[in-house]
């Protein structure tokens, strides 16, 4: 079937109206003179002005990036070589439990992971700050991470891993060599993953976080409750044109690539 | 030595910051408020040996729990969560379908588009796509300036802070859940299913409701879990977009242990929730088992 039929058009157009509206309302009104947001009063970057002064805003920008980029490296790490574990450990005492705990903090509520990581810091005296972040994230990113890397560890070939054994390789050369080039896709939209989404968090993060480590979305979620702010709109619109950058450059790279190990197997099937 | 290293650190590393702070709610929802740092009795004591083990589980109970149920606020919250979260998991069941199913019969050239443009959301900030609904659903928002605009309404429409803008918000945020586990049931079904349907007489609505449904129910359990499951704990939401009538256990959690301090009696909510949500995610991972096990 080629052409859309007339019901499928409509679904699909009211269905991403819907989607897309709301950020594009937000995005148009950044740009609005008026202090009120939801009355245009001509065209204005005064926002994005006061947006570029205000300290609070930078600090709290400046300590999110940190949190991410600690927590999402550590967790890719963790999580990748849960994923090895679980895919190709075998059989090891307490398999089921590691398991469990890989899935259920994917599930868990926010509130309930976030206070049950704030009793566990009070009660080992550790002060609250960027590390207790760092390491709550940490804690429910590197489940995402693994569920991905594992996804493709499932699909590919063992006998690689197997061949490169036989011909002389310790297990760790394998995996630097053979293993980690095919599965390096999947790793590094782990990576991707698990930094948007401590970047996002604002429970665990404020369950966690400091008087002096507060973070970006901990600042939006104060200002926001007290209503809407032509400032918070700005700030969102640089958000979302960085996530926009970010994902359709990410999918024209993987298309790249996708289209190059296309080459590749025809090549060696022509080969052949 | 090696193997044992790799499966050790993630090993402890979930061991020491998912299971054990589990083990502190459990024991604190059994433990009494308290006037000291940290605000709660007993703690444990072990320089007092033998007898202050003893002491410390003898002092547990569970009070807490009692509380929860004598207290109409607590219950009310839970049920109010849950008919929210399966209200509003029927709503983007009906909003999403049509719309995974349009992308599965879209030529095989926009799909690669269409699914980003699904994902894409999905990337955004929570809090920002959240927040974007506040500046329509407002009284002298988009949404009530557009219907006056149009002569349907005379007066602007109080949807802001009541039970609707939380219905709205929910749908609106996890509507990608939904779509994506569908679109991935409808695109794997062969189309001759419903040809042969329509050729043995079916008409093209009853081919729909008895070939096309049933075989992507798997994609339809799986978006249903995956809204459900995290609308029920959520607080987002109902503390942006809901108002003071707004009864949500995420919320009612939070208040207990940031406004309230009352940290037992959050920890005690807590296991509840936990206790409550324990059944979808067991019959979320059987469908997702099936379901692996249908692929091979």
């Amino acid at each position: 079937m080629n052409r859309l039929s007339w019901f499928n058009t409509v679904s699909l157009t009211l269905g991403f109206a819907f989607l897309y509206i709301p950020m594009v309302i937000l995005v148009i009104f950044s740009f609005n003179a008026s202090k009120l947001v939801t009355v245009w009063a001509g065209f204005s970057t005064k926002w994005y002005g006061e947006l570029l002064g205000n300290e609070a805003f930078l600090d709290a920008a400046w300590v999110t990036l940190k949190v991410a980029v600690l927590s999402s490296s550590i967790a890719t790490v963790l999580g990748t070589m849960a994923a090895y574990v679980l895919v190709r450990g075998g059989r090891f005492l307490g398999r089921t439990l590691f398991s469990g705990m890989i899935y259920a903090p994917l599930v868990m509520p926010e509130v309930i992971t976030g206070l049950s990581l704030l009793l566990l810091f009070i009660g080992i005296g550790l002060d609250r700050g960027v590390l207790t972040i760092v390491l709550a994230h940490t804690t429910f990113s590197m489940c995402y991470v693994s569920v991905v890397v594992s996804s493709r560890l499932v699909t590919f070939d063992k006998s690689l891993e197997e061949a490169a054994l036989d011909l002389g390789c310790s297990p760790a050369q394998a995996f630097r060599l053979v293993t980690l080039p095919i599965i390096a896709p999947a790793v590094i939209s782990g990576w991707l993953l698990a930094f948007t989404l401590s970047l996002d968090d604002l429970v665990i993060a404020s369950f966690t976080a400091g008087p002096s480590s507060t973070t970006l979305p901990i600042k939006i979620f104060s200002a926001v409750r007290l209503g809407v702010s032509p400032e918070i709109n700005a700030l969102s619109t640089v958000m979302i044109s960085i996530v926009t950058v970010g994902v359709i450059a990410a999918s024209l790279v993987s298309k790249r690539s996708m289209v190059r190990q296309q080459k590749d197997e025809q090549e060696a099937a022509r080969a052949q | 030595m090696r193997r044992f290293l790799l499966i050790a650190v993630p090993y402890f590393w979930l061991l020491a910051l998912f299971l054990v702070p589990f083990v502190i709610v459990f024991k604190i929802s059994l433990s009494d408020i308290a006037l000291a740092i940290p605000p709660y009795t007993p703690t444990l004591d072990f320089s007092a040996g033998w007898a202050g083990v003893r002491a410390f589980f003898s002092a547990l109970d569970f009070e807490n729990f009692t509380w929860l149920t004598q207290d109409d606020l607590y219950w009310k919250a839970y049920l109010s969560s849950l008919w929210i979260a399966l209200i509003s998991t029927a709503i983007t069941l009906a909003v999403g379908y049509p719309i995974a199913y349009a992308m599965a019969r879209a030529p095989e050239e926009w799909r690669p588009t269409l699914m980003m443009l699904v994902i894409l959301p999905f990337w955004t900030s929570f809090l920002i796509r959240v927040y974007a609904w506040m500046g329509i659903l407002s009284q002298e928002g988009f949404l009530n300036q557009f219907l006056m605009w149009l002569g349907i309404i005379n007066e602007p429409l109080t949807i802001l802070n009541t039970n609707t803008a939380v219905y709205i918000g929910i749908v609106y945020t996890y509507l990608p859940f939904m779509i994506l586990p569908i679109y991935a049931a409808l695109d794997r079904l062969d189309e001759s299913l419903i040809e042969a349907a329509e050729d043995l007489g079916c008409s093209r609505l009853s081919a729909f409701w008895l070939v096309t449904v049933p075989l992507s129910r798997n994609g339809i359990a799986a978006g249903s879990f995956l809204v459900f499951i995290p609308a029920l704990g959520e607080f987002v939401i109902p503390s942006l977009l809901g108002g003071s009538g707004t009864l949500m256990i995420g919320k009612v959690l939070w208040e207990e242990f940031f406004s309230n301090r009352d940290w037992p009696v959050a920890s005690a909510v807590a296991i509840i929730l936990l206790a409550i949500l324990v059944i979808p995610i067991v019959l979320f991972q059987r469908n997702q088992q099936k379901q692996a096990e249908a692929e091979q």
